[in-house]
């Protein structure tokens, strides 16, 4: 496993102190995701989270859009024309055809052998608790910090509002609340779990969608989930953010998707912001070497002449 | 503090001494992340509760901290939900402790332009002076020339929200008064299914229990958006899937539900029962019935009589029917030899040729909630080779051979091959060793043919031999905390507890009279005296003597149907002074929102109990008529009391669940301000109404001071909610507990407030609060809660074993006979008597239980048979056949009867009817609208549009349109859409989704329109009502309204403002020709 200036790739360790613990995190499992938002309601019930704005998007029944300082759970709809494994459907297109011009959107398939294909994705998305956290590493203050859970936590006492993180975070999570000013974000519930429970979100999950636990027993059993589906033919499922050599160092809570991570809304290859960090602090002495060095050469020289 | 401590507290000490020398772990803590712990940690009690919301009935722990209920969660503990709350369930902290809760009493005058506060005690004399006096003023000691001691100056709506015990005092309180108008939720979304199911099978409630879908090999979802509406139930149909059940999701639209199935069939709103006869049609013409089954435990076999004259000999109609009345004599229907004993007998839906138009408008059929229909005479010849052109098997054959595959295509819009697949997967998981179960809700049970809707997937269920098997039966998916409770303990006009009819004003005269009329010869219905005593005794205790007939003549009588339809009528007629409001909101919530409205603003007094001020509490001061200038607030003369009322945390009492489970939920802190339980409110207005009454010798006066109402307290005046449930339960001579309904007698030595109830509290210990959790038990989970009846959590699970009592497979064994202990054994209580061997068969003159064989595992059943063929206990058909919705664009193709004809229709200025489907302005209203609910917001949103963490997930009211129709029309995403009935215009934000497919019907394309109907004016989220468009017609069975299928047209931008929307409905009216009489032909 890599070490980097940071310490290791594990985040566990990263904690320091004795309380060291196993990793915790997030497997959401969104082939068995019903869309029902109990996550989103849960976590606020729990973390008293503000209410977030009555918008009616048109986003399929998405009215909450992203994640942010007062969503810190969200769950991405999508209405697709394209098949799910063995699943069929009369929705997308009419089972019979009637005869009029299609009202095609922007980047649907008008290959007329997926007619009648159709499929709804739903999705619960939340912070990663990224292995790298860039969050953490541009934390001027200490307020965010790992867990002995290996979690990335904002300590509100502590966060003075700089935001520095916020452009730091590379799925874009991390937010600032306007109207007080501090940054805002999934705790893993940390509360909660130092206390044997499990997060809001996957207690109330109806459906096992989002489940937590030790996260290399949930690796395992992601990867037996995606075998399975394929299995089913569902060839479309795959893992996001399971894998420790990602650009994260793999996450903390990670997602068995069944498209590409862009259509819900997540970067494909997330890389830690503060990557490029140390190499740059590199260059940046090297620089101010060469200069002092500059420096120094001309006065000496311009006192030689 | 000490200056070591202090030192070590420092972050950058932590950090350069301990083993966190990046200072980006453990150093970095601050002090309060240090000390935190959970809020449940600190809790000072955890009080076991259920979710307020569907009928799920999800376990929830209430956690209290200095009195404040400070977190509310999953029960893990509970079979039935695991743990696991959906975003209702979630958020029913905000629900309870939210600042959008009234907590005082507020008075709206007659006329008067705002509320003013009021004194709790002031309000409820006020109340009880307004009842005494609109019942002297409206008593009627006769209607017609029999006797019916009642007031119809009174009117109640609502229960299935509340407890048990909270439906039972308000029953028993208003029978007392003599109101007979008594109605709740239960009206407006199940009752189809007890008139469907109990015809069926004998019990009007779900035969199976949700955890039980996990063992079905293949499930059908259809009139249901199971994972919406129920989500946490839905687990099981996910458990189901992991095991590799297929799962069906027969729906207009691809919903939440669809996404997670294996096939989803797009289907024509309201045209269920051609699809499933097409499936009837085709198990019987393939031979994939499950014939031994078919035998063993239907009426298959069983000889109708020569009379009978079936739709394929009418075009449509069956024998009987006498079009002036618009009902059905169901005499014809009846098994050989039959009719000769009915004449000669008293049974109600045979009494007097003259009356059956009474009868049949009283809801009859619902009395199936508990015990099948009646028949009488010899017992019917069978003809056991299936092959006797009169059997049912023949007669069902012929019934359905027009229901084909093209036929399925042309009338709902479902492809032959699609069609194929489904039955293919339904009769390939049937049989032997596979089970198939139907999951249902009130896309079936709100049609004009609701109940027949329930009876096509009865009788395919039957010929599958899917019934009392583990992995089978029939789950009718209810949506309210206790809608099941409000029904067995009913807060409705027909009924009382434990579906004991009401007594008919015209039929019964005396007790032994109304037992004779009602009361079945045979089976578990024929101790029907015992379970009326018993409740007479319960509900006027030392009062009722054998000597005054057990005080029967002081229960009011009906007179034809009270729904609550008939009640909005008779408002807007001006024949009802009061009404009270009980956790429910018909303003938004019942079909017509108008006709509602108008029939509030001509009370006198309107009584609304619930936790937001909801519409039904403010229409006179900003609903829509008074936007519009129909109604001018100064005009209205209703006075308004608005009672806060307390939630599901601070009160005790049980809610019967989906599963026929009662389940406990404690007080955790008491209600706040003037808030009060519904139990409070119905005991101490019964309280301060008998006082202002004691001494009066008026008669009318002699029953609500006859009521035993004497209840012991639990802390202050808050009456004891386990005493209410100890009198539901009932007692012996001694006072002591009854443990089983078997235990009632009918000679006044015990009393039981419901008899299926019956057990509840056995023993003294209060069996609904028992909680063992699911981990320690097997999967059936007997010690979790109680089941009625006698915790039975299949019902007929005698079926699950063959004739001579083997499983019929190892695999789907459930009980089953034990020679070697002389006794039915298993892993459920078995639905059957506990010693009656498999090979016991009646005497021929045996009556009673003893009339059943040991192969009748109907046992509610008279003849102990599940019924194919429904020789009685329906008004309007023995067999499911399709006819169009009330508001259809399609003729129908199958018959020349375009609609039901026994279909209930109530014209009125407010109620029009659009017309027919090939007559002139037909293509004024051209589309299909279906209505339904969302995960996020919970019926007419009072219980959800207040809470923001809800309103925000589903902001704003929207329609469902394909593109297609979109194009057509020219409607915008996230735009405005009209929508316009001949009963209302309203406007909608438009959502383009492929999820809406437009189908081919009848030759043609049809779009159709999906509308969510939790919207209303008030509220944080905020939207107009689905129902002003819909009409109140109603099946005749159940008197439920039509709102998943009716016609409208759509087009694009907001609707107009005023004035100007009245006009655009008439306009609409007017280029249809609309008339009073359009639609209500035969």
């Amino acid at each position: 496993m890599a070490v980097d200036s940071r310490g290791t790739a594990d985040a566990a360790p990263q904690h320091g102190s004795g309380e060291q613990r196993p990793r915790m995190g997030f497997f959401t499992d969104t082939s068995v995701c019903i869309g029902c938002k109990a996550c989103e309601v849960a976590c606020k019930e729990w973390n008293a989270v503000p209410e977030d704005g009555l918008d009616f998007t048109g986003m399929s029944y998405d009215n909450t859009t992203g994640l942010g300082a007062d969503t810190w759970r969200h769950v991405a709809f999508i209405e697709q024309r394209r098949p799910l494994g063995a699943q069929e459907t009369g929705a997308g297109r009419a089972p019979v055809d009637l005869g009029m011009p299609a009202v095609g959107r922007p980047g649907d398939d008008p290959d007329p052998a997926t007619l009648g294909d159709f499929r709804w994705l739903m999705s619960s998305d939340v912070c990663k608790h990224c292995t790298h956290a860039a969050c953490l590493d541009v934390c001027p203050t200490g307020a965010l910090f790992r867990t002995e859970f290996g979690t990335v936590v904002v300590q509100e006492d502590v966060c003075n509002g700089c935001g520095y993180c916020v452009p730091a975070c590379p799925y874009g999570v991390i937010d600032k609340r306007e109207d007080d000013g501090r940054v805002w974000k999934c705790t893993l519930c940390y509360d909660r779990i130092g206390d044997g429970l499990e997060p809001a979100c996957a207690k109330a999950c109806p459906t096992d969608s989002i489940q937590f636990g030790e996260l290399d027993e949930l690796r395992g059993r992601a990867a037996a989930r995606v075998e399975r589906l394929h299995g089913e033919g569902v060839s479309s499922a795959r893992l996001y953010g399971a894998d420790p050599d990602d650009g994260v160092g793999g996450a903390g809570a990670f997602f068995l998707l069944l498209d590409e991570p862009e259509v819900y809304g997540l970067p494909p290859d997330p890389v830690v912001t503060t990557r490029d960090l140390p190499d740059m602090w590199k260059h940046a002495g090297l620089a101010a070497l060469t200069l002092l060095a500059g420096g120094v050469a001309a006065t000496i020289l311009g006192r030689t002449r | 503090m000490g200056v070591r401590s202090w030192i070590g507290g420092w972050p950058v000490y932590r950090q350069l001494t301990g083993d966190d020398p990046l200072g980006r772990g453990s150093a970095a803590t601050s002090a309060r992340t240090a000390a935190l712990r959970p809020r449940t940690a600190e809790a000072d009690d955890v009080v076991p509760s259920v979710c307020p919301y569907c009928a799920v009935g999800c376990g929830q722990q209430v956690y209290v901290r200095d009195g404040e209920v400070v977190q509310i969660e999953g029960d893990p503990g509970s079979p039935i939900s695991r743990g696991r709350l959906c975003p209702k369930g979630s958020a029913t902290l905000q629900l309870t402790t939210g600042p959008t809760r009234e907590h005082t009493v507020l008075y709206r005058a007659p006329h008067a332009a705002d509320w003013t506060e009021l004194d709790l005690d002031t309000a409820m004399d006020m109340v009880a002076d307004r009842v005494i006096d609109a019942r002297r003023r409206s008593w009627q000691w006769e209607h017609e020339g029999a006797t019916v001691n009642r007031t119809m100056g009174i009117a109640s709506l609502g229960g299935a929200t509340l407890d048990n015990e909270e439906n039972y005092l308000i029953k028993k309180l208003l029978t007392g008064l003599g109101v007979v108008q008594v109605e709740n939720q239960a009206r407006v979304c199940h009752s189809s299914t007890v008139s469907g199911l109990g015809t069926s099978f004998g019990r009007g409630g779900a035969t199976t229990f949700m955890q039980d879908l996990q063992h079905a090999d293949c499930i059908v979802i259809e009139g249901s958006n199971y994972a919406e509406a129920h989500p946490v139930g839905f687990q099981w149909v996910m458990e189901a899937k992991a095991r590799g059940a297929a799962v069906i999701h027969v729906d207009p639209r691809f919903t939440r539900t669809s996404a997670l199935a294996d096939l989803h069939v797009p289907i024509r709103a309201g045209s269920d029962i051609a699809f499933l006869g097409g499936i009837i049609n085709h198990v019987l013409s393939e031979d994939e019935y499950f014939r031994e089954y078919l035998l063993t435990f239907t009426n298959a076999a069983t000889i109708v009589g020569e009379d009978f004259a079936d739709t394929e000999d009418l075009d449509g109609l069956f024998s009987g029917f006498d079009p002036e009345q618009r009902s059905y004599d169901v005499m014809t229907w009846q098994y050989e030899g039959m009719q000769t004993a009915a004449a000669s007998g008293d049974r109600d839906q045979f009494a007097g040729r003259g009356t059956h138009h009474d009868t049949k408008e009283s809801g009859r059929s619902e009395q199936q909630g508990a015990g099948g229909a009646a028949i009488e005479g010899e017992w019917p010849r069978r003809d056991d080779t299936l092959t006797d052109p009169k059997c049912v098997f023949q007669i069902l054959k012929r019934h359905y051979a027009r229901y084909t595959p093209e036929m399925v295509e042309r009338v709902c819009g479902i492809p032959p091959a699609t069609f194929h697949r489904v039955c293919r997967y339904l009769t390939e998981n049937s049989g032997r060793d596979r089970t198939s179960a139907f999951c249902y809700a009130v896309g079936w049970t709100q049609h004009s043919m609701g109940s027949q809707f329930i009876r096509a997937a009865s009788v395919l269920q039957l010929l599958l031999g899917n019934i009392g098997r583990p992995g089978g039966g029939i789950q009718a998916l209810r949506g309210h905390a206790s809608i099941q409770g409000s029904s067995d303990i009913p807060t409705l006009f027909n009924l009382l507890p434990g579906y004991i009819p009401m007594p008919h004003a015209h039929h019964h005269q005396d007790l032994d009279a109304f037992v004779r009329t009602d009361a079945a010869d045979t089976g578990f219905w024929s101790h029907m005296k015992s379970y009326a005593v018993s409740l007479l005794k319960a509900y006027y205790g030392d009062n009722a003597t054998a000597d005054n007939d057990f005080c029967f003549d002081h229960l009011p009588r009906i007179t034809g149907s009270h729904s609550t339809y008939d009640t909005v009528l008779a408002q807007i007629a001006g024949e009802v002074k009061g009404y009270f409001l009980m956790g429910e909101n018909p303003a938004v919530g019942s079909a017509n929102a108008k006709a509602q409205r108008m029939g509030m603003a001509n009370l006198e007094w309107l009584v609304v109990r619930d936790f937001s001020r909801i519409e039904s509490a403010t229409w006179w001061k900003d609903g829509p008529e008074i936007e519009s200038g129909e109604l001018r607030t100064e005009d209205i003369a209703t006075e308004v009391f608005f009672f806060p009322a307390a939630s599901h945390t601070e009160k005790s009492g049980s809610f019967t669940n989906t599963n026929r489970v009662l389940q406990w939920h404690r007080e955790a802190v008491p209600p706040k301000g003037d808030a009060r339980s519904d139990l409070w409110f119905a005991y101490h207005l019964g309280r301060i109404v008998r006082e202002k009454l004691a001494g009066s010798t008026d008669p009318m006066d002699r029953p609500i001071l006859d009521l035993a109402w004497d209840y012991p307290m639990d802390h202050g005046d808050e009456p004891s909610a386990e005493a209410v449930l100890a009198e539901i339960n009932g007692r012996d001579a001694d006072g002591r507990p009854l443990s089983a309904s078997t235990q009632l007698r009918d000679d006044g030595s015990t009393s039981c407030g419901c008899w299926i109830y019956c057990g509840v509290y056995a023993d003294g210990v209060n069996q609904a609060a028992r909680r063992k959790p699911h981990t320690e038990q097997d999967w059936i989970s007997a010690e979790w809660g109680w089941a009625w009846p006698d915790n039975r959590r299949t019902l007929y699970n005698r079926a699950s074993a063959d004739a001579d009592g083997r499983p019929w497979s190892e695999r789907k064994a459930l009980v089953w006979w034990s020679e070697d202990v002389g006794r039915w054994v298993g892993h459920d209580v078995p639905d059957f008597e506990a010693d009656k061997r498999p090979d016991y068969r009646p005497a021929r003159d045996a009556r009673g239980v003893a009339a059943l064989s040991g192969t009748d595992a109907f046992i509610m059943q008279a003849d102990g048979k599940g019924w194919l063929y429904a020789p009685s206990g329906l008004t309007d058909g023995p067999l499911p056949t399709h006819y169009e919705p009330q508001d259809s664009p399609f003729p129908n193709p199958l018959y020349g009867q375009q609609r039901s004809p026994a279909r209930l229709v109530y014209p009125h200025e407010f109620n029009r009817y659009h017309p027919d489907a090939d007559g002139p302005g037909a293509d004024v209203y051209p589309y299909v609208v279906t209505t339904y609910r969302l995960t996020e917001h919970f019926t007419a949103g009072g219980m959800t549009r207040w809470l923001p963490y809800l309103a925000e997930l589903q902001p704003e009211f929207f329609c469902e349109v394909s593109p297609e129709l979109a194009a057509e029309r020219g409607l915008t995403h996230t735009g405005w859409a009209t929508i316009v009935t001949a009963r209302g215009a309203i406007e909608a934000r438009v959502l383009v989704t492929d999820r809406v497919a437009p189908l081919r019907v009848d030759g043609r394309v049809l779009h159709q329109i999906g509308l969510p109907y939790h919207w209303g004016p008030n509220g944080y989220s905020t939207g107009d009502a689905a129902n002003e468009l819909s009409s109140i017609s109603l099946d005749p069975n159940s008197h439920i309204q039509e709102v998943k299928a009716f016609t409208a047209d759509i087009r694009p931008g907001r609707r107009p403002r005023g004035a100007r929307r009245d006009a655009l409905v008439r306009d609409y009216q007017a280029r249809a020709g609309v008339t009073d009489l359009t639609g209500t032909e035969v």
